[in-house]
């Protein structure tokens, strides 16, 4: 048999150009074609229904808003009408909204890697020219980027939809529900939930499991989020001037009035003369005098009767000017957490890979 | 140039070792094949090779050097893995157009010549393919890269017979062209016989024989003769593997060459391929690499130290 005449030599290739990554932007939209239209399609259709409701939301919204004398029985049916109908709604399409993320993580994440691996066509895919790493790069930024995109377009309709209802039920911007569907914020979680779709994707190696791990953690680290990072981004500021939160003021456990610029309450505290902590047996007998506590109907304020056993009431509140600066903390870190996951999924699909 | 050369290769999954110690130097030119049983290792090996899995011990260097995985080795080395996994849902012309993207080279003109002659129809999806049709397109596909080195692992497992004929002829056509190096592995020898030049025989993670089917058959021989005689020589010589009857005993031997002499009373046969492959794998521990590779591979890692 014949031998090579003129054997290569190593090095010869060292200035060997890489495949363009341009060209895994056809590859990825043919393979991700279905994803790639669904996701904005779904995210859209439901857009146009909220562009469409949301018209009427805003035309009973400015009813109620401009009805006068308020206290008139036309516009409490007017008022509570709104309630019954709008409101409802939107608080179902609300809550059902905090799922979207996970789902388009679970669906549109988790088989980008897994599939390839269920099926066995990574041995294909990953032992062309273009290179296994560089080939998973290009894919998950793309994907990552048509996806969060989409995902901004479509909360930026929520937020306008939802706009009206803040002030129901004590809803504010920084409300749970409400903050994470806008601003930046539902992008990045729909972005952190893509990443642990893929990532999970890769450790798992197949699709239905890697699925349901994906919902899991991305559960997970929502509730997480919302009930004790959220609470500790170094924004929170504390009072004892009551008269900063407007109107009746807030009196403590007796929770912040129904405003769309109530400040997020985070917690309270009192202290007795000279800073020390207060008798917490005397805060109680205070705290009974009033009505929420069931006692009887006093005619001064909390504030006002702690006044007179010489205790002040301590506010570690979150005010809804802080709305962007709380933002930008949320998405930033989701977008660092986010490259880090895809980082991890590179290494893993580069020392992992059979 | 070797195309493939691998030292102190191992490969553990867990805690069984699929491949141990493996020492290897293919040099470039031949259809090599690489047979033995299932779970010998092959598969490790291949993936090895073409940079899907990462050596846990020892260092494998795929076209005169580059190591396995690098952007020069992927770029010389088509790889057409076990059951052709394909896009099922993409159509035969998507997945030329998704490869052509993949790749610094891709004669497009040549595969939709060959697939042509095939009548695979472009428009239909990959997974509305015949076995045969599906292991044409992933074969087509491959060479279409214009690959140095061609790795198939079991590429007719799944394969009548006609399909696999027609098969073979297109990576013989292409061996023939253009020179490509192929490494096709397999547990049936029957079917690569015929055209691999050169031979790796594997058993339990473990490469047993590698060498020019040439000369493994010239430095192998089967001795006959008195059964009384066999224990006896069988202590003196390099016996891979005896088999003896009431009077009769035939002994597969290791020579050092066709001129070896023959002990009076006992007749010399060549072996057939197919008699050396069976003789070594019924005696996993009797045999050996060939002298020379080893040697070859020995020098080689000193230098490389």
């Amino acid at each position: 048999m014949t031998t090579l005449t003129v054997p290569t030599q190593p090095g010869h290739d060292h200035g060997l150009r890489p495949v363009p990554w341009r060209k895994m932007a056809w590859v990825t939209w043919r393979q991700h074609r279905p994803t790639l239209i669904s996701v904005p399609a779904l995210l859209g259709a439901v857009a146009v229904f909220l562009w469409i409701a949301g018209l009427k939301v805003h035309h009973d919204y400015a009813a109620v808003a401009a009805c006068r004398p308020f206290t008139s029985s036309a516009c409490q049916a007017l008022t509570s009408s709104f309630n019954r109908t709008d409101w409802t709604m939107a608080n179902t399409i609300d809550i059902l909204l905090q799922l979207a993320p996970a789902l388009i993580g679970a669906f549109a994440g988790a088989p980008v890697l897994a599939r390839e691996l269920e099926t066995g066509t990574f041995r294909h895919a990953w032992t062309q020219g273009f290179g296994r790493e560089r080939w998973t790069i290009a894919k998950l930024v793309l994907l990552a980027i048509a996806i969060t995109a989409a995902a901004e377009a479509f909360s930026q309709v929520f937020t306008w939809f939802f706009q009206p209802f803040l002030g129901q039920q004590s809803l504010t911007v920084l409300s749970a529900t409400v903050f994470d569907t806008r601003g930046i914020d539902f992008a990045a979680w729909t972005l952190v939930a893509f990443t642990i779709g893929a990532l999970a994707g890769m450790l798992i190696r197949r699709i239905i499991p890697a699925m349901a791990v994906t919902l899991g953690a991305y559960l997970g680290l929502d509730l997480l989020t919302w009930l004790v990072l959220r609470p500790h981004y170094p924004l929170a500021l504390v009072t004892s001037n009551s008269t900063l939160f407007n109107g009746s003021g807030p009196s403590g456990p007796s929770g912040p009035p129904s405003s769309p610029s109530a400040p997020w309450m985070l917690s309270t505290w009192w202290t007795g003369p000279g800073g020390k902590p207060a008798n917490q047996s005397v805060v109680n007998q205070v705290l009974a005098l009033f009505p929420h506590n069931g006692g009887p109907r006093v005619k001064i304020t909390p504030v006002q009767a702690f006044a007179q056993h010489g205790i002040t009431e301590w506010w570690r509140y979150i005010p809804v000017s802080r709305f962007w600066p709380m933002q930008f903390i949320e998405a930033g870190w989701l977008l660092a957490l986010s490259v880090l996951l895809m980082a991890a999924t590179v290494w893993l699909v580069r020392h992992r890979a059979s | 140039m070797n195309v493939i050369e691998a030292s102190g290769l191992g490969k553990r999954y867990g805690g069984t070792w699929a491949l141990r110690e493996c020492a290897l130097a293919i040099p470039a030119g031949h259809v090599t094949a690489m047979v033995g049983p299932n779970g010998a290792g092959k598969t490790t090996l291949l993936n090895l090779a073409v940079g899907l899995a990462t050596p846990t011990t020892g260092i494998v260097t795929v076209l005169g050097g580059y190591p396995a995985g690098s952007p020069a080795a992927l770029d010389g080395i088509a790889f057409v893995a076990q059951s052709t996994p394909l896009y099922r849902s993409l159509s035969v012309a998507d997945m030329l157009h998704l490869t052509g993207n993949l790749n610094r080279r891709f004669d497009r003109g040549y595969a939709q010549a060959r697939l042509g002659e095939l009548g695979i129809p472009l428009k239909r999806k990959t997974g509305q393919l015949s076995g045969g049709q599906q292991a044409q397109l992933a074969l087509t596909l491959a060479l279409a890269r214009r690959p140095r080195l061609l790795v198939l692992d079991e590429p007719m497992a799944m394969l009548d017979p006609l399909a696999r004929h027609d098969f073979m002829a297109t990576v013989l056509t292409a061996v023939a062209d253009d020179g490509v190096s192929v490494l096709l592995s397999s547990h049936v020898l029957a079917e690569l016989e015929r055209v691999a030049d050169y031979l790796i025989l594997m058993s339990a993670g473990r490469v047993q024989v590698a060498g020019e089917v040439d000369d493994l058959l010239a430095c192998h021989r089967v001795l006959a003769g008195p059964a009384a005689e066999a224990a006896q020589y069988a202590a003196r010589s390099r016996v891979v593997h005896a088999r003896s009857g009431q009077a009769l005993a035939h002994l597969l031997v290791r020579t050092s060459g066709p001129t070896d002499p023959v002990p009076p009373g006992w007749d010399a046969h060549p072996v057939s391929l197919e008699e050396l492959t069976l003789a070594y794998l019924r005696a996993p521990d009797a045999a050996a690499l060939p002298g020379p590779v080893q040697a070859r591979n020995a020098e080689r890692a000193e230098v490389a130290k």
